[in-house]
């Protein structure tokens, strides 16, 4: 069974870094650099995992997650928030809107392969 | 919407000096007199008072010689008048310590 | 022999003449050009109203009743001119400093501003003036009737002659007196008029004499001679009449409400008083020099029974003298016509100052804040007044018959006057004055005057004779012109007496059994002490919202252009910008008194309580007020500079606390988008530093490939921090500008090297070098980094197939602009507002900006003095600059 992992981020180099790291654990790594129609392309995707940026062309990481909320199909999908904003602020609102994981721009790889691994453990679980 | 200099506040008055130069002192006086000047002009126009007032009296008073009276004293107050106001005019200048201030 | 119809007819012309130049010398004072308007000869001429028909023609006629005690009538006014320095400056000083429109609105203004006070005085001018107005109709009349009778062609109607008479000159007061509000800018028209009736009155007078004494007396020497014997040949004067009219005429000199509209509401400037003290002296004993040789003379030649008040007339007519006959005639009516309009409108401004606008005003039930004009009203206030004036005038004459020898009318009128004289003096001269005093002076005053004086001068109608001599109820103590059983005075000299004592008694002993309130000390130390310091009383606390209410009142008030003026001018003067100044106390004064320039200072004070809600009088103004010393005045004068200053700073603190709260909010924004900005190449570089120090196995082709990243992002963070460095100089204006001489080909052939070199996608230039050939004198390296920023842009973001750039110059308006226009897609119309804010990008292509070029370019095009701004409706992205124009020119 192969993992999915959808990453929506608009910033060319951060997806090449992600997709390196993800593709050697094995996950299989699609990408999306668009904030207008990220939500109908999860839905198309039916990714294990969603990896989200915050600032994103079109609309933000924030209104995405609030619409993935909203639907019950994909309310328990686990998603990992990566913003270059690093306010507290941001992170409260990001817990408000239901996301899973919430890390702060630069990361290192290590933490960000444990955020995966953790909430795919996670997710299967349930 | 005129604000004449006059709107102005006038406040802060220095103290004047103890002593005038000898202009001033000048000044000083001759406003002095001015200011006296009146009372001198009442007292003479009061003069007539003495005069008997009865027509039929003796000493009376002959109307020419009251009207060259009054009259002439009449022409000495505005020759004084005119006197001193000349003068303060050509003292004063910018002096505000001259007779147009106190 | 003139007829009637031709004395008509020159009255006519000469008033016509008098309209030519009241409307000469209005029109001249509102050009600014009318230097000799303002002179001291016009003012000097101008205060002679004091000399009205009663004293052309009723010197006269006095003379040959009293002898030389008409001579009193001239010398009391000597008096107060020649003592100027005692009170006529100070009352002078005090009128201008607190812009006070009446002796009325004096008084009121000195006793706290009190209206009651305010009506007292006016209804006593009133019923003081309307007698002497009355006599004014009555002489013109009469020597209309003289000419009548010596011209029997003519049908001669006294009754229709007063009539238009009197409505002539209301018209006249109307046009000329109410043309303007502000009571300030003085009536020129008026003025220049009445200074030309006055040197017709005396030269007509001092012909009449002269005729009289080289005419018909043969000289000074035969003339003396039948003076001394005729019937008034000896000296014979009342001693108790000499002095108590002396006193009471210059007691009524200043009183008087007209006297006191040309001394002090007219005065244009305080210097003049020195020359009339002389001039005005002078002229007053010009117009008596000849009086008692013509009413000698008249005596002598004219048949028993001729009024000797018309001597003046009847002796040139009875001479053949016609031409002379008509010019004394002019004089007298020059006499009466400058006195019965310069009366009637300072009686108007009174009676529409206190008592139609306070009804008006609290008849107007939503306060003076509701807008609309109320100048209309109050000048219409005012011309209802003259013509009620008038009408009283006319009817007291038409009642009275006109039958009384014209001095005793003056002479009573004089005396009602002098009542308001202990208020007056008392009032500039001694603190202690309170307004009870004031009330109880004038009040005391008033009735024994009209028991004493006028009632029984009025005849038996209004006194029975039982009350005359018996007393009211039979108390003979009573008597009116015997009180207190004190019997064989003068009834003149009686009345004067005890109504003047018994006034002055009852104003001492109100003023010291009475308190006064905090506004009327502060006024009473204004007025006494009007030399040390001129400012008004400070006692007004507003707030900021009560600005606009004052705004709207005192347009109502003063007119819609020159109250925004005034607000500007305070405003400005507060230190701020806009049209609506703090309600400091200065300022409320300051508005309070121009107010009451034009509706009397109870009027005003009364207006502005309305919106305000009240003076507060601090415990520094009582201070101001209880000390005496100029020091400590000094000291709290620097203590409310340091209080004004305080709120100043504090006013400053608010603004610039408002400032920082928004730029703060700015810079939350703008670090929030440093940091994103900042974050992004450092989890790129962050990320593939570990990949390559942490992958075992890696490609080398890899290797290359993210070391190169690496490299890249490394260079953008570079750039990003060059560019806020950069920006951050020029939005401090801290930047050096490297001015320097070079031609616009230049700047931009360097602009698109260094733009396209070593970049990897295509972009097609196109020029027209010859119209590039523009010298300019600029820092010529700070266009061309604007230019590299353009060219930049268009090689990143034109999505065109075969990317182009045009780079136009045109003159556009005499500024040279140039354009640069991509034949890409463009920038849609709602990001184009804000592409030069900082961190703006349109679309989601980051070809490695971080969204400041265009906000530099703006802060660099501001700084060289001209202008980048996108042009919008090109087939692509377009962008113009304008290059300053003073930078070609000077280069020429």
């Amino acid at each position: 069974m192969s993992r999915k992992v959808l990453l929506i981020e608009d910033e060319p180099n951060i997806t090449e870094a992600i997709r390196f790291l993800l593709t050697r654990e094995g996950w299989q790594v699609e990408t999306h650099a668009e904030g207008t129609d990220a939500v109908d392309v999860i839905r198309a995707t039916q990714p294990d995992l969603v990896i989200l940026d915050v600032m994103l062309p079109g609309k933000s990481g924030m209104d995405i997650l609030r619409d993935l909320r909203d639907r019950d199909e994909m309310r328990d999908l686990p998603v990992l928030m990566l913003t270059a904003r690093g306010q507290s602020r941001d992170r409260d609102m990001a817990e408000k809107a239901g996301v899973s994981r919430f890390m702060t721009k630069p990361f290192s790889n290590t933490e960000v392969l444990t955020a995966v691994r953790d909430l795919h453990a996670q997710a299967s679980r349930t | 919407m005129s604000a004449g200099p006059d709107t102005e506040p006038e406040r802060a008055v220095a103290p004047p000096p103890v002593f005038l130069e000898r202009q001033s002192y000048r000044r000083r006086r001759l406003s002095d007199a001015a200011r006296l000047l009146p009372i001198l002009g009442a007292g003479l126009f009061a003069v007539p008072l003495l005069w008997p007032s009865e027509p039929e009296e003796a000493g009376a008073v002959s109307m020419s010689s009251a009207i060259v009276y009054i009259f002439c004293i009449w022409v000495l107050l505005i020759l004084a008048s005119a006197g001193f106001g000349l003068a303060a005019r050509t003292h004063g200048g910018s002096d505000t310590q001259g007779p147009e201030r106190d | 022999m003139a007829t009637l119809n031709v004395l008509i007819l020159v009255c006519l012309g000469y008033v016509v003449l008098l309209f030519g130049v009241a409307f000469a010398a209005d029109r001249l004072a509102a050009t600014g050009r009318s230097t000799w308007l303002r002179s001291p000869l016009v003012y000097t001429l101008s205060l002679s109203i004091y000399c009205t028909a009663w004293t052309f023609y009723g010197a006269v006629g006095y003379a040959a009743r009293s002898g030389l005690e008409f001579v009193t009538i001239y010398l009391g006014p000597t008096l107060v001119m020649i003592g100027w320095w005692w009170g006529l400056r100070k009352l002078v000083r005090v009128g201008r400093s607190q812009r006070v429109t009446s002796i009325a609105d004096l008084i009121s203004s000195r006793y706290g501003k009190s209206n009651t006070l305010a009506i007292c005085v006016t209804i006593l001018a009133v019923l003081g003036v309307t007698p002497y107005i009355a006599l004014q109709l009555q002489s013109i009349t009469l020597s209309f009737s003289i000419f009548a009778e010596a011209d029997p062609s003519g049908i001669y109607n006294e009754g229709a002659s007063v009539f238009w008479v009197a409505a002539g000159l209301a018209v006249f007061a109307i046009l000329f007196g109410t043309r303007n509000l502000d009571a300030n800018e003085r009536h020129h028209g008026v003025v220049t008029a009445v200074a030309i009736e006055a040197v017709v009155k005396l030269l007509a007078l001092l012909a009449v004499g002269i005729f009289v004494v080289w005419g018909i007396a043969g000289g000074i020497g035969p003339t003396m001679a039948r003076i001394d014997a005729s019937e008034i040949g000896t000296w014979g004067v009342d001693r108790g009449r000499w002095a108590a009219i002396t006193f009471l005429s210059a007691a009524a000199f200043v009183c008087l409400p007209r006297m006191f509209q040309v001394m002090v509401v007219e005065n244009d400037d305080e210097r003049h008083l020195r020359a009339a003290a002389w001039a005005f002296p002078l002229y007053l004993l010009l117009m008596s020099l000849f009086v008692v040789p013509i009413a000698v003379v008249g005596l002598d030649l004219m048949p028993e029974g001729t009024n000797p008040d018309l001597f003046v007339l009847t002796i040139p007519l009875a001479q053949g003298q016609e031409g002379l006959a008509m010019f004394s005639f002019l004089g007298g009516f020059s006499s009466a016509t400058s006195m019965v309009i310069v009366a009637a409108m300072a009686l108007s401004t009174m009676v529409s100052n206190h008592i139609v606008m306070p009804i008006w005003l609290s008849s107007q039930g939503g306060g003076v804040s509701v807008s609309g004009d109320v100048r209309d009203i109050v000048l219409f206030s005012r011309r209802v007044s003259i013509a009620v004036i008038m009408a009283l005038g006319y009817f007291y004459y038409r009642l009275s018959g006109g039958g009384a020898a014209l001095a005793s009318i003056g002479l009573i009128a004089f005396a009602g006057i002098a009542q308001i004289l202990p208020a007056l003096v008392g009032g500039l001269f001694w603190r202690g004055a309170t307004r009870i005093g004031a009330l109880a002076g004038l009040t005391v005053g008033f009735a024994l005057w009209v028991y004493t004086l006028l009632l029984p001068g009025m005849g038996g109608s209004f006194m029975s004779e039982a009350v005359m001599t018996y007393g009211p109820l039979g108390l003979g103590w009573l008597r009116p012109q015997a009180l207190f059983g004190i019997d064989g005075i003068d009834p003149m000299v009686h009345s004067v007496m005890w109504s003047l004592s018994l006034n002055t008694a009852a104003f001492c002993i109100g003023s010291l059994a009475s308190f006064p309130s905090p506004l009327e000390r502060l006024q009473g130390a204004q007025f006494v002490n009007v030399f040390d310091h001129s400012a008004g009383p400070r006692g007004w606390t507003g707030s900021v919202a009560q600005s606009e209410d004052l705004m709207i009142m005192s347009q109502r008030i003063l007119g819609a252009r020159e109250a925004q003026e005034f607000f500007h001018a305070e405003a400005e003067r507060q230190g701020g910008r806009g049209y609506l100044p703090e309600p400091t106390p200065t300022f409320l004064e300051r508005l309070e008194r121009e107010l009451s320039g034009s509706v009397g200072a109870a009027t005003a004070h009364a207006m502005i309580g309305q919106i305000v809600g009240g003076s507060s009088v601090s415990v520094e103004d009582l201070l101001a007020v209880a000390d005496e010393s100029a020091q400590l005045l000094e000291y709290s004068g620097q203590l409310e500079e340091k209080s004004s200053e305080l709120s100043h700073t504090a006013r400053k603190l608010r603004e610039a606390n408002e400032k920082l709260t928004q730029i703060s909010l700015q810079k939350d924004a703008f670090l929030s988008q440093v940091s994103h900005e900042l974050r992004t190449p450092m989890t790129s570089i962050r990320a593939f530093s570990e990949i390559l120090r942490d992958t075992e196995g890696l490609q080398p082709e890899e290797q290359t490939r993210y070391a190169a990243i690496i490299h890249d992002e490394a260079l953008r963070l570079t750039r990003l921090l060059d560019d806020l460095l950069d920006l951050s100089v020029l939005e401090n204006g801290q930047v050096n500008l490297n001015m320097g001489d070079g031609s616009l080909r230049e700047v931009l052939d360097r602009a698109i090297s260094a733009a396209l070199t070593g970049s990897d996608r295509p972009l097609r230039v196109r020029r027209h070098r010859g119209s590039e050939r523009i010298p300019l004198h600029t820092d010529l390296d700070r266009l061309g980094q604007v230019f590299i920023n353009l060219i930049a842009n268009a090689q990143k973001y034109c999505d065109a197939a075969e990317p182009s750039l045009t780079i136009s110059v045109h003159d556009v308006g005499g500024q040279v602009v140039v354009d640069f226009i991509d034949n890409g897609s463009g920038i849609p119309a709602d990001a184009q507002s804000m592409i030069f804010e900082k961190f703006a990008r349109v679309g989601s292509d980051k070809a490695g900006g971080a969204g400041l070029g265009l906000a530099i370019c703006r802060e660099i095009m501001q700084r060289l003095g001209g202008e980048v701004s996108y042009l919008a409706g090109q087939e692509g992205g377009a962008f113009r600059v304008s290059l300053p124009l003073a930078y070609k020119q000077a280069a020429q």
